[in-house]
């Protein structure tokens, strides 16, 4: 039994470790992809064979606040040399934050060939491992993706407003200041982006870098996840939860957790999250 | 009021590049000329009050008096993986120092945007904008203890 195997995730398949990494840099089934909130570190040096996909170049609509469409998706895997059968396997900067976040983005078109290196980026770069400025090329596949799937995996507002209503569940992932609304209230802050603060009323709060262990950016065990999530936010596999942050990035992380870690079937990400309910007229906050 | 001048300089040095890869390479050259606040003005642990709001790279700003009442910037990155806030932090030492504070102090928060380009998550463009603020806040207090 692999170490990873041994924390008693329900998928544990959908992690891998940095040494299975680095045994797989020249697997053709694999293609490792480095997604980063910082637009400098991929550049800066990356896993020999990565490449970069970039959250708002290649995940987002230019124009629309939306994800790319169908054809983006087709023509991005097939820029990254991406084939139906290629297991994709992300990480980066942030503790795997905008890894999971593309990861996320993939599930929406049903690429489920995908895993996420445990411990992201500074792991790798942590345990001295080699790092490449060669920006690799592919030879262009012919993926031909599915349209996105936006009702399994994402939610929308209306849908968040009818959740509250039904007192289901809801995560609020963002920092204990942002989960109150103080944060709103510090002006020496940067602007939040949204005109109020607090959270959508029943939300628990469980900020999202709780799930990693801090010394080396791993995953916690399934059973610290279990103790986070179902003894202190009292959510429980069978619920239909809905996961929020500031602009779906941090939720989806969290997303990857219960969906993925605990076998949670029924989870969705809000990616309106509170740019989008702390600008709404009328919506109900708490704080 | 006018820009200090070396920043103008450097934004227009920046706005020449219209490559993506050649700018990003420019800015990782640029944070590798990162030299942390000497010893003599700050040691670890670094106060709050000098620590940049919204900065999730735990950026810090210091100032050094010089001779004709400007200021020189100093910075501190804790995040190993700060590359951007290593670079700003250059550009703005870089740039800044020696100016007249009264520019300093109104150099607007969107440069990072002329700096990195449009592509930057919220959470990123916060820091940087408050490493930007931060320096300008300092710069309008020197300017006013100088007015008094």
């Amino acid at each position: 039994m692999s170490e990873i195997e041994s924390r008693g995730y329900v998928r544990p398949e959908v992690l891998v470790s940095t040494d299975w990494v680095a045994s797989h840099l020249k697997d053709p089934g694999i293609r490792i992809v480095e997604s980063n909130e910082d637009p400098l570190l991929y550049s800066s040096g990356h896993i020999p064979g990565a490449v970069e996909v970039d959250w708002t170049r290649d995940l987002n609509d230019p124009v629309r606040r939306d994800y790319l469409g169908r054809e983006g998706f087709e023509a991005l895997m097939r820029r990254i040399g991406v084939t139906k059968d290629t297991t994709v396997v992300f990480y980066g900067d942030k503790n795997n934050w905008w890894a999971t976040y593309a990861f996320w983005v993939f599930q929406l078109f049903g690429h489920d060939k995908a895993k996420i290196m445990d411990g992201g980026r500074i792991k790798w770069v942590n345990e001295g491992r080699e790092l490449s400025k060669d920006t690799p090329s592919y030879p262009a596949s012919d993926y031909k993706a599915a349209e996105r799937d936006d009702k399994r995996i994402r939610a929308y507002r209306d849908q968040v407003l009818h959740h509250v209503e039904a007192k289901k569940p809801l995560v609020d992932v963002r920092s204990p200041d942002e989960y109150t609304g103080k944060k709103l209230h510090m002006p020496e802050y940067p602007n939040e982006g949204a005109l109020r603060g607090g959270h959508i009323p029943g939300a628990a709060s469980v900020p999202w870098a709780k799930a990693i262990n801090p010394d080396d950016g791993t995953f916690k065990t399934a059973e610290e996840l279990r103790a986070l999530y179902e003894n202190e936010a009292k959510i429980k596999p069978g619920d239909d939860v809905i996961v929020y942050c500031r602009i779906g990035e941090r939720s989806s992380h969290t997303w990857f957790v219960l969906t993925n870690l605990l076998g949670y079937d029924k989870v969705r990400n809000y990616d309106g999250s509170w740019t989008e309910w702390g600008n709404l007229v009328g919506v109900p906050i708490e704080r | 009021m006018a820009m200090p001048e070396k920043l103008t300089d450097t934004l227009d040095a920046l706005a020449m590049v219209s490559d993506r890869g050649e700018r990003i390479q420019i800015l990782i050259d640029t944070a590798e000329r990162f030299q942390e606040v000497p010893p003599r003005l700050a040691r670890r642990p670094f106060p709050e009050e000098s620590r940049v709001p919204g900065c999730e790279s735990e950026a810090y700003v210091f100032t050094e008096e010089r001779p004709d009442g400007s200021l020189d910037y100093h910075f501190a990155v804790e995040n190993p993986q700060g590359i951007s806030a290593k670079a700003m932090a250059v550009i703005l030492g870089e740039a800044l120092s020696g100016a007249p504070p009264e520019q300093v102090a109104e150099v607007p928060q969107d440069v990072v945007y002329q700096v990195f380009g449009r592509e930057l998550s919220m959470g990123k463009s916060m820091g940087l904008m408050g490493m930007v603020g931060m320096v300008s806040a300092l710069a309008r207090k020197r300017a006013e203890a100088k007015r008094i």
